[in-house]
C-alpha cells in the first residue's frame, strides 16, 4: 500500500499533458453555451483541427502553419453549426451530431486520398511539432530526475517540459474569466445566454453576439486539435481525439459553466486519463487490480452522477439550446 | 391553412435534403479524385444488383429500422435519445446471455427469449437517462451520450473479464450453438420455391422488424398512451394540464426507444455474427438518428430510410473495395444528410413555404383582386 504513489509527479505532468486539450475544449464550450448555443460538436472540431494541423505541418513542416490552419478548419465547422443554429434556427443538438460524424467521416477520407498511408498522417518530427519548453536549469534526464530532490523534480516534471500551447491554455482560464466578468463583450454574451430578448430591447445583436461566441469556440476547438496532433502525439490518427470533446462537455457541466471551475474539472478528468495510461502505478498505490475499462468510463459516469445532482446542482444558461426569434 | 401540401412536407423536402446531401458528397468524392458517376454505378450494383446485394443492403436496414424506430419514438415524446449505440451494445449482451446459457431445442424459441432479453437490456440502458431526466432534470442528451461510453467500457469488461471462453485471446463470446442459428433469406424464401443467395446476411430479423414497424404505428397512431406520447411531445404544458404525467411519459417513451435499440442485435447478434464482439452495433445507433430524421419519424418513413440507408451502407462497402474510397465515406453522407434534414431543414422549407404560398396567391388573386393581397 502506497497511496502516494498515486501522486507519483510523473502522473501530475501526464495530468497536465492529458488536461491541456479538455481545457480548451472545455472553454470553448463555455464561450459558446454561455452564449446559448448547445455545441455537441465540440469533440467533431477538435478531430477535423488535430488532422489539418498534422497534414499542414506534415507539408509545410511548420507546427505554427498547422495551428493556423486547424483554427481556420475548426472556424469553418463552427461557421455551419451558427448557419443551421444560430440563422435557420434549426435544431443545435442534431446540428453538433452531424458535425460530429462529419469530421470523423471527412478526416479520414481526405487522409488517405492525400497522403495514402491508411488514414493517417506521416510521422511529424523536428519544427513540424510543437517540442516541449525546457525551462532554465530544468533537469532532462530520467537517471537525474529519479535521484532529485522533491522541489527540483516538480520543476523539471511538472512546470518545465510542456509544449507552448499548454501554457497558452492555462493563460487562457484568467483570460476567459476576465473577459466573462470584467468586460462590456463578457456581460453581453452572458446576457444573451440567460435572456436574449432583454439585450434585443438594449439594442444589441443577438444574432451576432451569438455568431462572436461560436467563432471564439472554433478558435479554442482548433488550438485543441492541433495540440492533440502536433504536440500530445506525431501526426493524426484515425479518431484520435477519442471522446475528448464529451469529456470536455462533461468537465463544463461539471464546472458549472464557470472558468476557473473548468481548470479543475479538466485536471481532475485528465488526472484519470493520465492514471488509466498507468495501471500499474495505480495497481502499487492500493494494492487492488482497478479495471481499465473502470477507469475509462470514470469520467462518463461522474458526469452522470453530477448530472442527477447529488454533487451540488448545475443549472446550465437558462437560453441554452433555444435559437432566438424576434418577434412572434 | 397549412403553408404547404402535406406531400410536399413529407416528400419533397426530404428529397431536396437529400439531393443536397448527394450534391456535397458528390463534390468531395471529385475532389478526392473519384469520378461520381462511377462510385454511384458501383454502389447501385453492388447494393441492389444481385439477390446477395439485396441480402446485405436488407440485412443492414434491418439494424437502421430498429435503431430508426427507436429514435423516432423518442422523438415524438420530443426526448433526443443519442444513446441507440450504448443500448444496441447492451442489447448484444441480452442475446448472448439468451443463447448462450440455455439449451435451445429449436431457433423459434431462441428467438423470443433473445428478443426479450436484449429487449430489457436496452430498455434498462434507457430507463436510467430517462429517470433522471424525468425526475433530476439531468439534460437527456449529455445522459444518454455518457451511457454510450459507459456502455462501451461495460461491454469491454463483460466480454474481457466474464463472457470469454477460457483459454480465448480475443475478447469475443463462443459461438452460439446451432440451435440458435436463425433462419437467412435463402432459407425462408426457399419454402416458397423463390431462389435467393445463401451468403446474405439477411435474416428472420428482418421480419421482426417488419411486425416493429407496425407495432410502433399502431402504438403511437392507433393507441390513448400513443396520444399521450404525441400530446406531451407537442405541448408539455397543455399535456399536463390534460391530466398526463410527465414523468410516466418520459419513462415509457424512452423504455421503448431503448428496448427498440437493443432489439437490433437479434439482428446483427443472433443473425449474422452469431456470437457478441467489441463494439459490435458498429455506429448503427447513431445511423438511427438520421434514419428517423429522413423517414420524419413515421414507421413507413423509417423503413423507407432504413432502406436507403441500408443502400448507403452496403453500397459504401462496395466501393470501398472496389474504389479505394475509405468505408468512411458513408459517414460523411450521413452526417449531411442529419445535417439538412435536420439542422439546416429550415434552409430548405422557408423558400418552399414561399413558393408554396405564391403559388396559392395566384388563382385567388385571378378570381377577384382584393382576396390575394
Amino acid at each position: 500500500m502506497d497511496i502516494f504513489a498515486l501522486f507519483d509527479i510523473s502522473i501530475l505532468g501526464g495530468t497536465i499533458r492529458m488536461a491541456t486539450p479538455l481545457l480548451l475544449a472545455c472553454l470553448a464550450g463555455l464561450f459558446s453555451e454561455r452564449a446559448g448555443i448547445f455545441d455537441i460538436g465540440l469533440e467533431g472540431k477538435m478531430l477535423a483541427a488535430a488532422f489539418v494541423a498534422a497534414a499542414v505541418a506534415a507539408v509545410t513542416g511548420n507546427a505554427w502553419l498547422g495551428l493556423f490552419a486547424a483554427i481556420l478548419g475548426s472556424v469553418m465547422l463552427s461557421l455551419v453549426h451558427g448557419l443551421a443554429s444560430i440563422t435557420f434556427r434549426g435544431n443545435q443538438l442534431i446540428s453538433g451530431v452531424a458535425i460530429n460524424f462529419f469530421a470523423s467521416g471527412i478526416t479520414v477520407v481526405v487522409a488517405q486520398a492525400v497522403f495514402q498511408q491508411g488514414s493517417r498522417t506521416p510521422q511529424l518530427s523536428g519544427a513540424a511539432r510543437f517540442d516541449p519548453i525546457i525551462w532554465p536549469g530544468a533537469l532532462t534526464k530520467i537517471r537525474e530526475i529519479s535521484q532529485a530532490s522533491l522541489p527540483m523534480k516538480i520543476y523539471s516534471q511538472l512546470i518545465s517540459g510542456h509544449a507552448i500551447i499548454v501554457y497558452m491554455a492555462l493563460l487562457l482560464v484568467p483570460l476567459s474569466w476576465w473577459i466573462l466578468y470584467r468586460t462590456r463583450f463578457g456581460l453581453r454574451l452572458r446576457a444573451v445566454g440567460e435572456n436574449p430578448a432583454a439585450v434585443d430591447t438594449a439594442g444589441i445583436s443577438v444574432i451576432r453576439m451569438r455568431y462572436a461566441a461560436i467563432l471564439i469556440a472554433g478558435v479554442l476547438c482548433g488550438i485543441a486539435g492541433a495540440y492533440m496532433s502536433t504536440a500530445l502525439q506525431a501526426g493524426f490518427t484515425r479518431e484520435m481525439t477519442a471522446g475528448r470533446g464529451y469529456i470536455a462537455l462533461a468537465a463544463l457541466i461539471f464546472a458549472k459553466w464557470r472558468p476557473w471551475y473548468a481548470l479543475m474539472a479538466t485536471l481532475l478528468f485528465g488526472y484519470l486519463q493520465a492514471l488509466a495510461l498507468r495501471p500499474d502505478i495505480l495497481e502499487r498505490a492500493i494494492n487492488l487490480r482497478v479495471q481499465v475499462q473502470l477507469l475509462d468510463a470514470m469520467p462518463y459516469i461522474l458526469t452522470v452522477i453530477i448530472l442527477a445532482g447529488f454533487v451540488g446542482k448545475a443549472i446550465p444558461p437558462r437560453a441554452g439550446g433555444e435559437p432566438y426569434v424576434k418577434e412572434r | 391553412m397549412e403553408k404547404m401540401p402535406k406531400w410536399a412536407d413529407v416528400l419533397l423536402i426530404p428529397m431536396i435534403s437529400l439531393l443536397l446531401a448527394a450534391l456535397i458528397s458528390a463534390l468531395v468524392l471529385l475532389a478526392t479524385g473519384q469520378n461520381p458517376i462511377n462510385a454511384l454505378r458501383i454502389m447501385v450494383d453492388g447494393a441492389m444488383g444481385s439477390s446477395r446485394a439485396w441480402g446485405y443492403t436488407l440485412y443492414y436496414a434491418t439494424n437502421f429500422i430498429f435503431t430508426g424506430l427507436a429514435v423516432s419514438v423518442a422523438f415524438h415524446a420530443r426526448m433526443f435519445n443519442i444513446g441507440g449505440e450504448g443500448q444496441a451494445l447492451l442489447g448484444g449482451v441480452g442475446v448472448a446471455y439468451a443463447c448462450l446459457f440455455v439449451p435451445w431445442p429449436h431457433w423459434s424459441l431462441a428467438v423470443i427469449a433473445a428478443i426479450a432479453l436484449s429487449g430489457l437490456f436496452g430498455a434498462i440502458w434507457a430507463a436510467i437517462p430517462a429517470f433522471l431526466q424525468a425526475k433530476r432534470g439531468s439534460h437527456i442528451v449529455i445522459t444518454t451520450i455518457m451511457f454510450n461510453f459507459i456502455a462501451y467500457a461495460l461491454l469491454n469488461h463483460i466480454l474481457v473479464n466474464v463472457l470469454k471462453p477460457a483459454g480465448s485471446m480475443e475478447p469475443a463470446t463462443a459461438s452460439f450453438p446451432a440451435a440458435t442459428h436463425l433462419p437467412n433469406f435463402a432459407d425462408m424464401l426457399g419454402v416458397f420455391g423463390i431462389p435467393f443467395a445463401s451468403d446474405a446476411p439477411a435474416n428472420f430479423a428482418f421480419v421482426i422488424a417488419l411486425i416493429a414497424c407496425f407495432l410502433v404505428w399502431l402504438l403511437i397512431w392507433r393507441t390513448r398512451l400513443g396520444f399521450q406520447i404525441r400530446a406531451f411531445g407537442h405541448s408539455e404544458s397543455a399535456a399536463s394540464y390534460a391530466g398526463i404525467s410527465a414523468t410516466k411519459i418520459i419513462m415509457i417513451a424512452m423504455i421503448i426507444s431503448g428496448a427498440l435499440a437493443g432489439m437490433m442485435s437479434v439482428n446483427n447478434v443472433m443473425g449474422e455474427a452469431e456470437r457478441l464482439v467489441l463494439n459490435s452495433a458498429e455506429g448503427a445507433g447513431f445511423i438511427g438518428i438520421a434514419v428517423a430524421l429522413m423517414g420524419r419519424n413515421h414507421p413507413l418513413g423509417v423503413l423507407l430510410a432504413a432502406i436507403l440507408f441500408g443502400f448507403l451502407y452496403q453500397g459504401g462497402t462496395q466501393l470501398s473495395i472496389q474504389a479505394q474510397v475509405p468505408k468512411e465515406m458513408v459517414v460523411v453522407i450521413q452526417s449531411l444528410v442529419i445535417l439538412f434534414t435536420g439542422a439546416l431543414d429550415n434552409m430548405v422549407r422557408s423558400p418552399l413555404e414561399r413558393v408554396f404560398l405564391a403559388l396559392r396567391r395566384k388563382p385567388a388573386a385571378a378570381l377577384s383582386p382584393e382576396v390575394g393581397k
